[in-house]
């Protein structure tokens, strides 16, 4: 991807991959830890107080993955599978800390309540029109595009994800920043497809209202 | 509003923009049902403050997407590396 890393072509195929850690390719070696590592402590961070912590546990999954590798049959994704041994090394250091799991309160219920991805007086709230827009949306496509992908923009984004609720805030990381698909966050958290998507829906509502009253409150 | 008729053919009632707003991750995720996106597609087709929500919610999508959280130390790596050499030269594959 970066220019600094030569002609090298990291191995692209789940099975490549594995050969080539198994043949001592350090650089294939390398490859995947830039891929996943930053992705890995983030997800160790959910259940370690500390990012030294977090750290450790993923140099620890890393072991556990160069250990494991000739066991490794492929039956899951590789990246499902390392995402395994990260989050079962980091439940056993988090114990250790006396911490409980951040997913642990989300079994059945909602902790977080009906909240409203829009807020209610944005739409009518009687008669024929009830329902519908008081204020509609407005065309972001008609901004400037400096405005979307300014560094301001950018900041605000992450201060609003940084404000979410904890799950909410590591189902929006893993799906929309680290790119993994919701079968993924499911297999890794061990929550269910409604839990998921609820807390996806929540934290990008969320996310958007924070852009709306950055991107148009400075308009005007 | 639901007419009779409606029910009678056992239409669903239209979608307003305030459930609209609920069901959009839905939507985007693939979760609905035939009619249910029929549903969605027939609202947003008539609604300008629909249309440009559900584009709101893409941009976010995107917007996160280029947002770069922190990454693991240089030390981190290095010392990662470093293992890597050592299991691999103790001949463990």
């Amino acid at each position: 991807m970066d220019e600094h890393v030569e002609q090298y072509a990291a191995p692209a195929g789940q099975a490549e991959i594995v050969a080539a850690l198994k043949a001592g390719d350090e650089r294939a070696f390398a490859a995947l830890v830039d891929e996943h590592g930053a992705a890995m402590l983030r997800v160790a961070l959910m259940y370690v107080s500390t990012r030294a912590v977090a750290e450790e546990v993923v140099q620890e999954a890393w072991l556990g993955v160069l250990k494991g590798i000739d066991r490794f049959e492929g039956r899951s994704s590789l990246k499902t599978w390392i995402f395994r041994i990260l989050t079962n090394t980091a439940k056993t250091r988090g114990e250790r800390e006396g911490r409980s799991l951040p997913f642990s309160s989300l079994g059945g219920g909602d902790p977080d309540g009906d909240e409203p991805a829009v807020d209610a007086d944005r739409f009518v709230g009687s008669g024929r029109d009830e329902g519908h827009w008081t204020s509609a949306p407005s065309r972001w496509s008609d901004l400037p595009e400096s405005r979307l992908v300014g560094k301001e923009t950018l900041e605000v984004t992450q201060a609003a994800i940084d404000a979410l609720p904890e799950a909410q805030r590591i189902v929006i990381t893993m799906r929309d920043v680290d790119g993994f698909s919701s079968e993924e966050v499911r297999n890794v958290l061990g929550v269910s497809e409604s839990n998921q998507r609820v807390l996806l829906h929540r934290a990008r509502s969320k996310v958007r209202r924070a852009l709306e009253s950055y991107l148009e409150g400075e308009r005007t | 509003m639901t007419g009779i008729w409606d029910r009678i053919r056992g239409r669903q009632p239209e979608l307003s923009c305030i459930e609209l707003v609920e069901i959009v991750t839905d939507y985007l995720e693939g979760g609905m049902s035939e009619a249910e996106r029929r549903r969605f597609d027939a609202h947003i087709a008539e609604c300008d403050g629909c249309t440009n929500y559900v584009d709101q919610i893409r941009t976010t999508i995107v917007t996160v997407g280029r947002v770069r959280p922190d990454d693991l130390s240089d030390e981190a790596k290095a010392d990662l590396l470093a293992a890597f050499r050592g299991w691999s030269q103790s001949g463990s594959a």
